[in-house]
C-alpha cells in the first residue's frame, strides 16, 4: 500500500519536474491573486489589521483550485486515467497518492505566498513560524482531502471545470474560517496560544473525518 | 398514485388554510410582538429543511453503499425539499431578525451553517443536472461530505458568539404558542411528506420510461 502511494507520487514528481506546468501556473496565479488582492485593499499603503490572513486563504484555495483541476484533468487527456484506475493497488492509494502529490504542490505554493502576503499587507505572520506552518500545513490537508475526491470524482462529469469549486467551497467553509481565525490570531501583537491551538485542534478533526471518509466514498464513487 | 394521497393533500391545503387563523389566535409575544408570528412559518420550515437535509445524506450513504437506485430517488427529492425549504427559512429569518434584533443579517452559528448546507443541498441539484451520466453516484459522495460538515460549520462559527434562541425554548412554550407551532409543523411535515411521494414517484416512472426505450431498442 505504502509502495503504491510512493510509486503514484514519484509519478507524479517526475511528469511535474519534466513539464512544470503545474508548480508554474498555480504560483503565477497565486502570485497574481495576492497582487489584485493588494490593488483592492491596500488604501493610501496600509492594509486593514486582519486582512493579510484571509487574503493567504483565499489565494490558497484559489490557487487549489485551479491545480486540483489541472492534475486530473492531465490524466484525463493523456488517456492515462484508466491505466491509474486498473493500478493494482487498493484504490485509496491511488487516492493518498495524488492527495500527497496535491499536498506537496500547495506546499510550494505557500512557500511562496506566505512571505509575499507579510509584506505586501504589511502582517506579521512570520513571527510564530511553527504554528503558522502547523496551521497552513492542516487546512491544506483538509482543503486538499475533499478537494482531491472531487476532482477525482467530476473527472468523468460534464461542465467539471465549473462544478468543481462549486463543490468544494461550501464543503471547505470550516478550514477557512478555522485557518483564517488560527491566522488572523497568529499575527497578532498579543499571540494567543490557547485560541491557534482551537483552531489547529479543530483543522485536525476536520482532517481525520474527510480523509476517512474520502478513503471510504473514493472506491465506490470512482467504480463504473 | 395511492388512495390515501388525495384524501391526504386535501387534508394538507386545509391545514395550511387555516394555519392563518390560527396563528393570528396565538397571543403576542411580549417583547416582540407581531412579528414574532413569522416563527409560526419560520420553525417549521426550518426542521423541514433540516430533516430533509438529513434524508438525503442518509439516502446518499445507503446508495453508494447498495447501489440500489431507489434510493438514489430518496435523496433527489430530499435534497429538492431542502432547497425549497431552506429558502423558506432564509427568507422568514431574516424578516424577523430585521424587527426582533434590528439586522438583517448576523454570521451567528445556526444561521451561516444553514446558509452553508442550503448551498452544499443546491450544489447537489446542480451537479444532478449539468454533471451528465453518472454524476448520481458524485452527488450521493457530495451529499456525504455535506452532511459530515454540519458539525464542523457549526463549531466554527460558534465559537465568535451567537444569539439564537436556544431549542431549549421550544418545549417550554405556553400551550397557546405551542398549539400553533404544532399546527403549523403538521403542515408542514405533511407537505414535505407529499412533495417527497410526488418527486420520488416521477423519477420511478422516469426510470421506467428509460428501462422500456432500452428494451425496445434491444429488439430493433
Amino acid at each position: 500500500m505504502l509502495r503504491a502511494i510512493l510509486l503514484i507520487v514519484r509519478k507524479d514528481l517526475t511528469v511535474e519536474v519534466r513539464s512544470r506546468e503545474l508548480a508554474y501556473t498555480t504560483l503565477f496565479f497565486a502570485v497574481s491573486c495576492v497582487l489584485v488582492f493588494a490593488f483592492s485593499l491596500v488604501q493610501e499603503g496600509r492594509a486593514a489589521e486582519g486582512v493579510g490572513a484571509g487574503v493567504l486563504w483565499m489565494a490558497i484555495m484559489f490557487a487549489g483550485n485551479l491545480a486540483l483541476g489541472r492534475t486530473f484533468e492531465r490524466e484525463r487527456q493523456s488517456e492515462t486515467l484508466r491505466a491509474l484506475m486498473l493500478v493494482p493497488a487498493p484504490r485509496p492509494a491511488v487516492y493518498l497518492g495524488k492527495l500527497t502529490g496535491i499536498v506537496l504542490l500547495l506546499a510550494i505554493t505557500e512557500a511562496v505566498l506566505v512571505p509575499l502576503v507579510a509584506l505586501l499587507f504589511e502582517s506579521a505572520l512570520l513571527s510564530h513560524p511553527f504554528w503558522l506552518a502547523s496551521v497552513v500545513a492542516t487546512g491544506t490537508v483538509g482543503f486538499a482531502a475533499v478537494g482531491t475526491l472531487f476532482a477525482a470524482m467530476l473527472v468523468r462529469a460534464r461542465s467539471r471545470d465549473v462544478l468543481l469549486p462549486v463543490l468544494l467551497y461550501p464543503i471547505t467553509v470550516p478550514v477557512l474560517i478555522a485557518g483564517v481565525r488560527a491566522t488572523v490570531a497568529i499575527a497578532q501583537p498579543e499571540f494567543e496560544v490557547d485560541v491557534v491551538r482551537f483552531w489547529l485542534m479543530l483543522l485536525i478533526a476536520f482532517d481525520i473525518v474527510f480523509i476517512t471518509l474520502a478513503l471510504w466514498t473514493f472506491e465506490p464513487v470512482m467504480t463504473d | 398514485m395511492p388512495k390515501w394521497f388525495q384524501p391526504t393533500t386535501l387534508l394538507c391545503a386545509a391545514l395550511f388554510a387555516i394555519s392563518p387563523f390560527v396563528i393570528a389566535n396565538a397571543p403576542y409575544e411580549s417583547t416582540m410582538g407581531l412579528v414574532q408570528k413569522v416563527f409560526y412559518y419560520h420553525m417549521p420550515s426550518a426542521w423541514v429543511f433540516l430533516t430533509a437535509s438529513v434524508i438525503c445524506g442518509s439516502a446518499s450513504a445507503r446508495f453508494l453503499a447498495t447501489g440500489n437506485p431507489r434510493h438514489d430517488r430518496t435523496a433527489l427529492a430530499a435534497a429538492e425539499m431542502a432547497v425549497l425549504f431552506g429558502l423558506l427559512t432564509l427568507v422568514t429569518g431574516p424578516l424577523w431578525a430585521r424587527k426582533a434584533w434590528g439586522t438583517w443579517w448576523i454570521w451567528d452559528a445556526r444561521i451561516t451553517s444553514s446558509l452553508v448546507g442550503w448551498m452544499i443541498a443546491w450544489a447537489y441539484l446542480i451537479l444532478r443536472q449539468y454533471g451528465g451520466p453518472g454524476s448520481e453516484k458524485l452527488a450521493a459522495g457530495l451529499a456525504l461530505f455535506g452532511t459530515a460538515n454540519v458539525p464542523f460549520i457549526y463549531v466554527s462559527v460558534n465559537y465568535w458568539r451567537t444569539i439564537h434562541p436556544a431549542t431549549t425554548v421550544v418545549p417550554k412554550l405556553p400551550f397557546s404558542m405551542g398549539f400553533p407551532l404544532l399546527f403549523c409543523l403538521a403542515a408542514f411535515y405533511l407537505l414535505m411528506f407529499l412533495l417527497m411521494k410526488l418527486r420520488t414517484r416521477v423519477a420511478e416512472q422516469q426510470a421506467r420510461l428509460d428501462a422500456i426505450y432500452l428494451s425496445l431498442d434491444e429488439q430493433a
